[in-house]
This record gives structure tokens, sequence and C-alpha cells, in this order.
């Protein structure tokens, strides 16, 4: 379709010019969207490796219900933080409403789960395979879970990447307790819509465009970064 | 290796905290909106002016009018800039508002396609004008969101004596969403709708649509603009959202809305009492 084609000029010349409203709307995107998954991931993969090693009643309960989060609307996030976050609210008085900070709450909030449950899954299998290693080492839990974690460590680098491909593609989270205030909170999920209602169609593909760019080049930097083969690391377990 | 690890998760988190923190304005106050003078690029051209003048930042948040006048209502604004007469009425005497000041008015209109199967270019009223669409029943978008432009789309149909509510789902056809989202859809089903003039200008995806009917009396959009009352919400910085009052319904202010063209075309009209 031509509007397709014209959206990739428009995303090339946005690019390729540095335009600056663009530069800031990527900066703030991947301001809050990294800073969620940072804090998601450090809430998250304990809980879940918690989760996947931890003996008592209601485990089975817990898993069901923190796997159903994972379905979450990220509206329906936003309207839980707003109602929080607002005046009216609970929290009110911390004046969170409106700012970047709102934002990353809210994505968290829609991001630990993924994480929880993802990490929870991945460290059950390994639990499963170290478990006479452990058990001869008479290995503490603490150690257990950050030991399982370590090991681990590059399969969660999936999980990783699941938890912020769901930050930076939300848009209705973000815009309920963001606002899409211009030079504020506006971020490229909140600029498409914006520009989807003015009916500037193309410029929002071509956002969109730049926004997959974005998601590419990062996942391309941490795939160069992984070791190529991960069965090297099960390896090093003596027999 | 693992006690590294804690420490540097701990140390990023930490950091994470003073980003998140960021720059703060000396003083910045929050505007709950309509979209229209969002979406034609009425702030993107006011706020500058206003802001180099006072040093005050002014933070719009453009939702519909029934979701902004909801929002001043939980004091999560300072200032309430819509366009539903009776509704803002009603959220000063309800003492959420501390006044009311007509600040701009424009119109609406009626867009449909070129072809304008119900004939609504040849109306004479706009009574006339939906009573065409409601017999022909031709596919009609409408906001559904309890936006000015929806609550004033409904008074017209009841002119029209046309419930068209009943009809939802049939040629009547309700996005609950703003005007943005209702023209793309108005335009893709090729339906008609009732727009305000300033977004319908500054709206890129037209596609042969145009105005159709315009000129009634009762198509009259009035903007108001409120200060939230802080002796409800102690919080609202009162004196800064009192000085943006001032300033757009000052000769200065009102000034600058005449001189916004979008297009070639002035969008809004001030009308604030001297």
């Amino acid at each position: 379709m031509q509007e397709i084609a014209s959206s990739f000029e428009i995303a090339f010349t946005l690019i390729v010019g540095l335009d600056p409203e663009l530069m800031e709307i990527v900066a703030l995107s991947l301001r809050v969207s990294l800073t969620a998954v940072a804090i998601a991931l450090c809430i998250g993969m304990p809980l879940g490796a918690a989760l996947a090693i931890g003996q008592f009643r209601g485990r089975f309960a817990l898993t069901v219900v923190v796997n159903s989060f994972m379905a979450m609307p990220p509206v329906v996030v936003g309207l839980v933080v707003y109602l929080l976050l607002s005046r009216a609210g609970p929290f009110g008085v911390l004046g969170l409403l409106y700012t970047p900070a709102a934002m990353i709450i809210a994505q968290v909030l829609l991001i630990t789960p993924i994480v929880v449950s993802l990490s929870r899954q991945t460290i059950v299998e390994l639990d499963q395979e170290y478990a006479d290693y452990f058990s001869s080492l008479a290995i503490n839990r603490m150690n257990r879970v950050l030991t399982l974690l370590w090991e681990a460590r590059f399969s969660l680098v999936t999980t990783c990447l699941a938890g912020f491909g769901r930050a930076l593609s939300e848009v209705g989270a973000v815009m309920i307790v963001g606002g899409n205030i211009h030079h504020l909170t506006r971020v490229m999920t909140t600029a498409i819509a914006l520009e989807t209602s003015k009916g500037e169609l193309e410029l929002a593909m071509a956002l969109g465009i730049v926004l997959m760019l974005i998601a590419l080049l990062i996942n391309l930097l941490i795939a160069l970064i992984r070791p190529r083969d991960a069965g090297y690391e099960r390896s090093r377990i003596p027999a | 290796m693992l006690r590294l690890m804690k420490y540097s998760i701990v140390g990023a988190a930490l950091a994470c905290m003073g980003w998140i923190a960021g720059a703060a304005y000396a003083t910045e106050i929050v505007v709950q909106s309509t979209t229209s003078t969002a979406n034609s690029g009425l702030y993107d051209y006011l706020l500058p002016i206003f802001e180099e003048k006072t040093g005050i930042k002014v933070n719009v948040v453009a939702v519909g009018t029934g979701q902004a006048i909801k929002n001043a209502v939980r004091g999560d604004g300072d200032v309430l800039l819509v366009h539903a007469k009776s509704s803002e009425e009603k959220f000063v005497a309800e003492g959420y508002g501390l006044r009311r000041f007509d600040l701009m008015y424009n119109d609406f209109v009626v867009i449909g396609p070129k072809a304008d199967p119900a004939k609504v270019s040849e109306a004479r009223t706009i009574g006339d004008a939906f009573a065409r669409i409601g017999q022909s029943r031709v596919l009609f978008v409408s906001r559904g969101d309890d936006s000015g432009t929806h609550k004033k789309e409904l008074a017209l149909w009841g002119q029209a004596g046309i419930d068209p509510r009943s009809a939802s789902g049939t040629w009547y056809r309700e996005t609950g969403s703003g005007m943005g989202a209702t023209l793309n859809a108005a335009v893709g089903m090729d339906a008609y709708t009732l727009s305000d003039r300033a977004t319908w200008i500054s709206f890129a995806n037209k596609s042969g649509f145009d105005i159709l009917f315009e000129g009634d009396q009762a198509l009259f959009n009035q903007y108001g603009i409120i200060l939230v009352n802080p002796a409800k919400h102690p919080h609202v910085r009162a004196q800064a959202g009192q000085q943006f009052i001032d300033w757009m319904i000052s000769p200065e202010g009102q000034g600058a809305i005449a001189s916004y063209r979008r297009n070639g075309k002035q969008l809004f009209f001030p009308n604030a009492a001297p």
C-alpha cells in the first residue's frame, strides 16, 4: 500500500534528521520502559524463583493466580494506578499523577507478573536438574535461589525481553496515568495514538516503524552479548 | 560473584530512582482539557507565549470533556477548559469550580461523504439535517462518550424529534471515543458525523469527506475556562492557575487565540467578557 511506503519514508526522514520531538519521545519511552523492567526484574525474579522452589500450601493456587495476571489489560492497570495516585485517592498527596514516575509504577505492575511467571517456569525446570547437587551440599534457601537465578541467567534474558516488549508496546496504562502531556509524559505509543486521532495516519505508522526498529536494535544488542552456546552452563555440573 | 550481583542490582535500582525523579519546573499547572483545543494545535501555539511571559509551565491533559470534568472533580487538575456550558455551570454550582468564564467559540459542523446520500446539504436547519439522516437511516457515527460534542449532538437529535440510541448498533454507531477516532471511523465506514470545526479543519484523514451542513445558530460551540476550587482541593495551584485564566481572557490572550490559523483558517473566536 502506498501509505506504508510513505510511512517508511517519513520514518527514515525523522531518524536521519534527528527530529528533536522524536528524540524526546524515544528517550522518554526508553527511560520509562527500561526503568520499569529493571524494577520488575528485581522484584519478579526472586519471587519467581521463590515460587519455583518453595514448598507451601497454596503454591498451586498462587501460581495460577500469578499466571492469570499476565492477562491483565494495560488500561485496567492504568485505571487502578490512576485511582491510587489521584488527588482524591489514597496516595494523592505524593503528587505522582501525570509524571513519568506514575508511568513507571504502572508498567512495573504490568510486567512483574510476566517476570514472575516466566522465571518461575525456567527455575522449576533447572531446580529439578540440580536437585541432587543441592541436597548433597545442604545449601540454604537464599543461596539456592541466587544460584538458580545465576545459572539460569541466559534463559532469563528472554524473560527480560518479554517484559520489555510488553512495556514498550503498551499504551493504555501510560495514557491514563501519564496524560500524554507534551514534553512531559508523551511516549512513542501515546504519540502514535495521538497522531492517529488527528488523522495523521502515515506519521503514526512512521512512529510505529521507529518503535519496532528500536525494539529490533535492543534485541540485536542482547543477542550479540549472549554467548552462543547456552549448553555450556549445564555441562559444568558434576554428574 | 553472587554478592557482586546483589550489590549491582541494588545500585542500579537506586540509580534508577534518581533518574526517575528528573528535573522539575519552578511552577507547573495541569489543565484538564477537551481534545479539540489540543488536536488543532491551539495549545502548541498559545502556551509558549504564556510560558515565556510568566515562567509557568502549563501541562495539558487532553481527554474528552466528560473525563476532564470528572478528573477536575477529583482534584487532578488546576484548571478546566471544556465546551459543555451546562456541565460547566453544574461543576461550579456544586463547588468544584471557583468561577466560569466564557473563553472563545466556534461551531459544530455536519461531516459526511461527498455523495451525500441523505441530501443533508439541502437541509435548511440542523433539525431538518438530522431528520434527513434519521429517516434515510444512513450510517451516523456518534462520539458516545459524554463529551461536549456528544451532549450537543444528543440535544440536536432531540430537536429533530428522533431518539437515535434506540437504533444504536444499526445505522447509529456509538464509538465511545474522541473526535479524532470518531472521524477516522466515520471516514472508514462512509458515515455522517458531527464534529467541531477546529478538529475537522486540522484533521488529516479527510478522504474526500466535507462539511455538508453548517451555520445554524444551534451549532454554536462555546468554550469555558474554570479554576478548580482550592477550597475543595487545597493542593490546587490556585495562584498560577488564576494567572493562566486571567491571561487567557485578557486582551493579549484573546488576541493570541484570534491570531491562530490552521490551513489559513481561524479556528477559535475569542469572546471573553471585557
